[in-house]
């Protein structure tokens, strides 16, 4: 299993490194530059020329992307244009940020998404199945912006039960060690101050959830179905065990090949759904990174954050492999 | 009185908009105990449905099955869904047609046969273990305890099928259901895993209910046979008797289909014309008439009973006469 970690990462090495390329370039195939952005409408062709040339941007393309190149390798993406900091240290901040949301988001989608699949397999064709399909629609269909807002006038401002924005209540003091505010109010052990960032998750959470929820709702319930229908489930009958063990053993474990694989791409999806949620809830996260990134051309910061969302969908999709590999003995590497 | 008693049992499938399909039409038999019983006949005669029935495996919604099941004197089809998931694995157990689909892809072999132990011997895992092991190897499965931690995909198709046996016959079962067991294999493994099987009814005395669209099989393994047409007995006999003179002519024409050996070059062989599709229904004719080489004006007004009929039972108006033994 390590070997094949191993060779998977390596295979990750020449992915990263076209897709640098294609960042790279596209980056600079778009309208306008940060010269632009930084000056403003009323720059002299004159002064664009001259902070282009400040900025390296006049050199031929494949020399620029030579030294970018030789830079990332030592470790270096650079200054942000806009706010002139290490581009590394700006998005070290705001990551833990995203991801934190992510992670809660996907947990809600898993949690609350295969046990309603499965009941809604097991009662095929009734009312719980119907509802559930339609909830489902419902879900794919509303845009996360608006599903966020709905989320935030109805809890926050209606009900005013949960915090409309933010991470954390400026009036706590808490301790940041790793900067996942959750984690560092247990291992500081603040629990008020764990509490409050539970609380400001949650609409955000359920807001960036609520696609990849009603994907995997639909795929459980699907490949239940088509599980319950198979030969060795008839065996599995045949030496009347218990509708439990049957149920667990042989039905669900089945089923949940297909459930992981889905998993793993919406956890791509959830990344790029995180940019518009932080923007509804003012999360500083890498989605607000990347926001105002585009709007100034900013290209390192731009760079480090779309080779870093690669990064991340790369190890997501080993971990559904390697997942995939403990729940399925057949596409274990021999 | 026998070990299981099939009186009268129906099959109907019934869904919304579509019209009721009887697949299996008031058939009786009886299996003693530690005999072999074949069920034969083509695909849709149904064979595999009568031993879905008996086992209770039928699907939960849009089949109803009528008649009675009698297993030791309890009708299996009035027992609640509990009691007869005890019996099951148990006291009844079934071996299917394809070995790999049958078992769960994900989970051990070694977990396939402790579970049913588990289940109905109250074993731990630990004991089940040592007996599945044990069972592996009566089922002439070389390496037992390795196998145990393997998955049905690491194994040939000859062993999986084993594997299944084994998991059948874990508890001992007083009634074994075979479902094709030998269709989906290589002819060289099919004829050990029917000598295992007739090996494993001698030994433990389990009675077996073969089925088979293959009279090469019935030949070597039952004691008794009941030829199935469109979900009813056509014929019933002792094997001998059946391939000495076959009264039914589609039971003639089973055994005329099998290509022979020794018969000379270029003859052609004969078929059984038409196909299931051909049937008429049961109620006021034979089923078989449309492609029967015997059929009679009668056949297709006056629906044949099963008679007694030369030690066995038959179900036809025109008989075919004393014929050549065929050598199967």
């Amino acid at each position: 299993m390590l070997r094949f970690i191993v060779r998977r990462l390596l295979q990750a090495v020449p992915t990263l490194l076209v897709l640098s390329i294609l960042v790279f370039a596209w980056l600079r195939l778009l309208p306008g530059g940060p010269a632009g952005a930084l000056l403003g409408d009323k720059a002299t062709p004159q002064k664009l020329a001259d902070l282009n040339h400040v900025l390296g941007l006049d050199q031929p393309i494949f020399v620029q992307y030579g030294k970018f190149l030789g830079r990332i390798l030592s470790g270096d993406f650079g200054a942000s244009l806009i706010s002139g900091d290490s581009v590394l240290a700006e998005v070290g901040r705001a990551f833990p940020a995203t991801i934190e949301l992510a992670v809660f988001a996907l947990v809600l989608a898993i949690a609350f998404g295969i046990p309603l699949g499965y009941a809604a397999a097991r009662f095929h064709g009734r009312l719980i199945d119907n509802a559930t399909v339609l909830t489902t629609l419902i879900g794919v269909a509303v845009p996360v912006f608006f599903f966020g807002v709905l989320l935030k006038y109805i809890f926050a401002q209606k009900l005013g039960i949960l915090p409309p924005s933010g991470r954390q209540d400026v009036t706590i003091d808490a301790t940041h060690i790793t900067g996942f505010f959750t984690l560092d109010g247990l291992l500081t052990g603040e629990f008020d101050a764990f509490w409050d960032a539970v609380k400001h998750l949650i609409l955000p959470a359920i807001a960036l959830a609520s696609i990849p929820f009603a994907v995997i709702v639909r795929i459980t319930r699907a490949s239940v179905l088509d599980v319950q229908s198979e030969d060795f489930v008839r065996t599995a009958e045949s030496k009347g065990l218990t509708t439990p063990v049957i149920r667990r053993r042989h039905i669900l474990r089945n089923a949940l090949l297909p459930v992981s694989t889905t998993i793993g791409l919406q956890t791509g999806l959830l990344l790029a759904g995180a940019v518009l949620t932080e923007k509804v809830f003012n999360i500083p996260g890498l989605g607000y990174l990347l926001a105002q990134g585009i709007e100034r051309r900013d290209y390192p910061r731009l760079q480090a954050l779309l080779l870093l969302a690669a990064l991340v969908y790369v190890i997501v999709n080993l971990l559904v492999d390697v997942s995939y590999a403990i729940i399925d003995p057949r596409v274990r590497v021999r | 009185m026998a070990l299981l008693e099939v009186r009268d049992l129906s099959v109907t499938f019934k869904r919304k908009g579509i019209r009721p399909f009887t697949a299996v039409d008031r058939i009786s038999f009886d299996v003693e105990p530690g005999r072999t019983v074949g069920l034969v006949g083509e695909s849709g005669s149904g064979k595999s449905v009568t031993a879905l029935a008996i086992m209770g495996l039928l699907p939960k919604r849009g089949a109803e099955a009528q008649g009675s099941v009698r297993f030791e004197g309890t009708d299996l089809l009035t027992l609640s869904d509990k009691q007869l998931r005890d019996k099951r694995g148990r006291d009844l157990g079934m071996v299917f047609q394809d070995p790999l689909s049958s078992l769960n892809p994900v989970i051990p072999i070694g977990l396939q046969i402790t579970e049913v132990l588990e289940r109905h011997r109250g074993m731990s895992r630990k004991q089940a273990s040592v007996e599945a092991k044990d069972l592996l190897g009566r089922v002439g499965i070389p390496d037992p305890s390795r196998r145990l931690s393997e998955y049905p995909h690491q194994l040939s198709g000859g062993m999986r099928q084993r594997a299944l046996i084994a998991i059948a016959l874990a508890c001992k079962p007083r009634l074994l259901i075979a479902d094709e067991p030998t269709t989906a294999l290589d002819v060289t493994i099919q004829a050990q895993i029917l000598a295992l099987l007739q090996e494993l009814v001698r030994e433990t005395g389990t009675a077996l209910i073969m089925i088979t669209h293959d009279l090469g099989v019935v030949a070597g393994l039952c004691d008794e046979v009941n030829v199935m047409y469109g979900g009813r007995v056509v014929e019933r006999a002792e094997r001998h008797a059946l391939f000495a003179a076959a009264r039914h002519p589609y039971t003639h024409g089973l055994l005329e289909s099998i290509p022979r050996l020794d018969a000379p070059r270029g003859e052609k062989l004969l078929p059984i014309k038409g196909s299931v599709a051909d049937n008429i229904p049961w109620e006021h004719a034979c089923a078989f008439a449309p492609r029967c080489p015997n059929a009679l004006d009668r056949c297709r007004e006056v629906m044949p009973e099963l008679v007694p009929d030369n030690g066995g039972m038959l179900r036809c108006h025109n008989p075919v006469g004393a014929m050549q033994g065929v050598r199967a």
